[in-house]
């Protein structure tokens, strides 16, 4: 309560509208996927959005962003353009990446959001170059890397910690364990069990775990690391417990865990739980908080009928950027 | 014209890049105190600090993958890897992000490293240590992939590769190191994506690269006693392709023998025999002779190791069933 007391009104209001937008924008995708205008594979963020909203929310511009393949909520988060972002998903030219990406590989340099990365774990060392060059060019930066429980078990996680940790390189990672990489449960498929501490002690890092479900949680936690990092301190672990409520992509027929779970994290749903808590305390009103839902609505449409109403990209694109 | 060793050509272009840019720092697997493996980097860390010439954890993918990420970030890196072979283990970082980053974003990023590669065998190292994957390597659209064989060509390469801002793989055969060649004081380069007619000749053309020229000039000569005039091209990069030289040798020669140290199958000449069947086919008095190396991981034992590698008399062979000259 006393962090929520001591930020302001309108911070808080923000943090809800973005949550919200992500919300809203993911269950459109999955209409839209089911109706054949979105293709490929597409992993939905739904539930999860006090991670994305909450750690983003804390950095400053100049700061990079990696991220896995479950990639809408950030790239959102980070303020990308809702539209681009949509005529990604479509495949059209006006995309954030061209329409050469799709859903796994959103990019917009001009917000130093570097990806959208879809090996598993691939995406560590690019987090620990970026926070190379910051360090080598003496620039205030921090690099903030999401990833999820399955991409642990992987080399690259083990060898990124270690190459951070030894060269104290500004980097945030930011573990969203959501409980399953895909189909196997955290402990099924981790020795060490579901819980990840350990994995950032290892490295002689600094380790919190933070409930992925509480944006202003998050956002603590996220900005204790971040000026750990920029003070050169080196980089900092952060475990966010959160959950996604639906499949691992629209392939998934979720039949790997109970249904009483799904609905025990459902009552900790950022989107309920968070609009509720602010009105209940008198912060925000349950009128602004229904301007602010229609608002986003509306840009959702508007984002849809632009996807739609834009180019594809012509056949010249094909042997464009393959070289600088 | 001074001579120096392909070693000391790779240095000075080395150098000339670290004295240039203070963005440009090298990476490897003791490069620094030790001095690499191969001694190319040897007192670098004492004239440029630890900072410039960075020791790495045992880690390829993820170290490879941090250089990619600092090029996109603004550096200029060169990488070494200890053996091509180890490659193998950042192939995810080199072909997933170095070759497809700027593609798959819409060319919003640019990745300006170069990845140093000894590479080839010879020198009995076994299965681990003594394949060669460049050609692997340049069948990657993102890439450009050279390969050296003399002193000249491995600094004008090198200075080429670092005026580049898309990855540049620079295999070099570990048996070149040590070879001598003419190297002028002046800032030449190599173009990327050119070959050289090392040898002028109108009866037969031999393309090889690397230590495969070696060989294409020890069978020049066995055929010049017999009164056969050979030329021979060296390839120096394998991607971007340079066919134009290619097929006007064969267009005057009417001949061709391909030679490649390396696994035959899918091998560098494989490509390089299917795009003159399909661009010069007329032009041939014969099929393509084609010498590569066997389809077996590659041995210990020097009599088994020299078993498996093409020599002279094994490409002098093909050209006599082919053409019966």
């Amino acid at each position: 309560m006393k962090v929520l007391e001591r930020a302001k009104k309108t911070l808080l209001a923000d943090l809800f509208r973005q949550m919200y937008l992500i919300r809203v924008f993911e269950e459109k995708c999955g209409e839209l996927y089911g109706k054949g205008l979105i293709r490929g594979f597409l992993h939905l963020y739904i539930g999860q959005e006090a991670n994305a909203v909450g750690a983003i929310s804390v950095l400053r511009p100049e700061d990079h962003i990696v991220t896995h393949y479950r990639d809408h909520g950030h790239a959102l988060a980070r303020g990308l353009d809702v539209n681009r972002c949509m005529a990604e998903l479509f495949g059209r030219a006006t995309g954030v990446s061209r329409g050469k990406g799709g859903s796994m590989h959103l990019f917009d340099a001009s917000r130093n959001f570097y990806g959208g990365h879809a090996i598993v774990g691939g995406h560590f060392p690019l987090a620990c170059g970026l926070a190379l060059a910051a360090q080598y060019k003496r620039e205030d930066r921090v690099v903030l890397v999401f990833f999820g429980d399955g991409s642990v078990n992987q080399g690259t996680f083990h060898e990124a910690m270690n190459l951070a940790s030894l060269w104290r390189l500004p980097v945030i990672f930011y573990l969203e364990n959501n409980l399953y990489g895909m189909g196997s449960a955290a402990g099924r498929v981790r020795a060490a069990g579901s819980d990840f501490q350990g994995a950032g002690h290892a490295y002689g890092m600094d380790v919190v775990t933070v409930d992925g479900m509480d944006v202003m949680a998050v956002r603590e936690a996220t900005q204790a690391a971040a000026e750990r990092a920029r003070s050169g301190k080196g980089p900092a672990f952060i475990e966010a417990k959160t959950f996604r409520f639906q499949g691992h992509s629209m392939a998934d027929p979720v039949k790997y865990r109970g249904h009483s779970e799904v609905e025990h994290w459902r009552k900790r749903d950022p989107l309920v739980t968070f609009p509720r808590t602010l009105v209940e305390n008198g912060l925000v009103t349950e009128k602004e908080l229904d301007r602010i839902r229609k608002e986003v609505e509306a840009t959702i449409d508007e984002a849809i009928k632009f996807a739609e109403d834009s180019p594809w990209p012509g056949p010249e694109a094909v042997n464009e950027d393959i070289y600088a | 014209m001074p001579e120096i060793t392909l070693r000391e050509a790779l240095q000075r272009g080395l150098r000339e890049a670290l004295d240039g840019n203070p963005n440009v720092y090298l990476m490897g697997e003791d490069i620094g105190a030790y001095g690499g493996a191969y001694a190319i980097t040897a007192g670098f860390i004492d004239e440029y600090g630890p900072e410039r010439i960075r020791d790495v954890p045992i880690s390829e993918n993820t170290f490879v993958g941090a250089a990619i990420g600092s090029a996109i970030g603004g550096l200029r890196p060169i990488v070494e890897f200890m053996s091509i072979s180890f490659s193998l283990l950042a192939f995810d970082q080199m072909i997933n992000i170095g070759a497809a980053i700027r593609y798959m974003s819409g060319g919003q990023f640019k990745v300006p490293i170069v990845i140093r590669a000894p590479t080839g065998s010879g020198i009995q190292l076994a299965a681990t240590h003594s394949h060669a994957f460049e050609n692997w390597l340049a069948s990657v659209p993102g890439f450009r992939v050279v390969a050296p064989t003399t002193p000249y060509d491995a600094l004008g390469l090198l200075r080429s590769a670092l005026a580049e801002d898309n990855p540049v793989i620079m295999a070099e055969h570990v048996s070149l190191y040590g070879r001598r060649g003419e190297v002028p004081d002046d800032r030449y380069t190599v173009p990327i994506g050119k070959a050289d007619v090392k040898l002028a000749g109108s009866d037969i053309t031999l393309v090889a690269f690397a230590h495969g020229v070696v060989t294409a000039f020890e069978v020049a000569d066995k055929l010049k006693e017999r009164g056969i005039a050979a030329e021979v091209i060296d390839l120096r990069s394998l991607r971007p392709l340079d066919m134009d030289t290619i097929l006007k040798s064969i267009a005057k020669t009417n001949r061709v023998a391909l030679i490649d140290d390396n696994w035959r199958t899918g091998g560098m000449m494989a490509e390089v025999s299917a795009q003159i069947s399909e661009q010069g086919f007329d032009l041939l008095d014969g099929p393509v002779a084609r010498v590569g190396g066997d389809d077996v991981p590659a041995p210990y034992s020097r009599p088994l190791e020299q078993l498996v590698i093409p020599d002279s008399d094994r490409v002098i062979q093909a050209i006599q069933k082919t053409y019966g000259i």
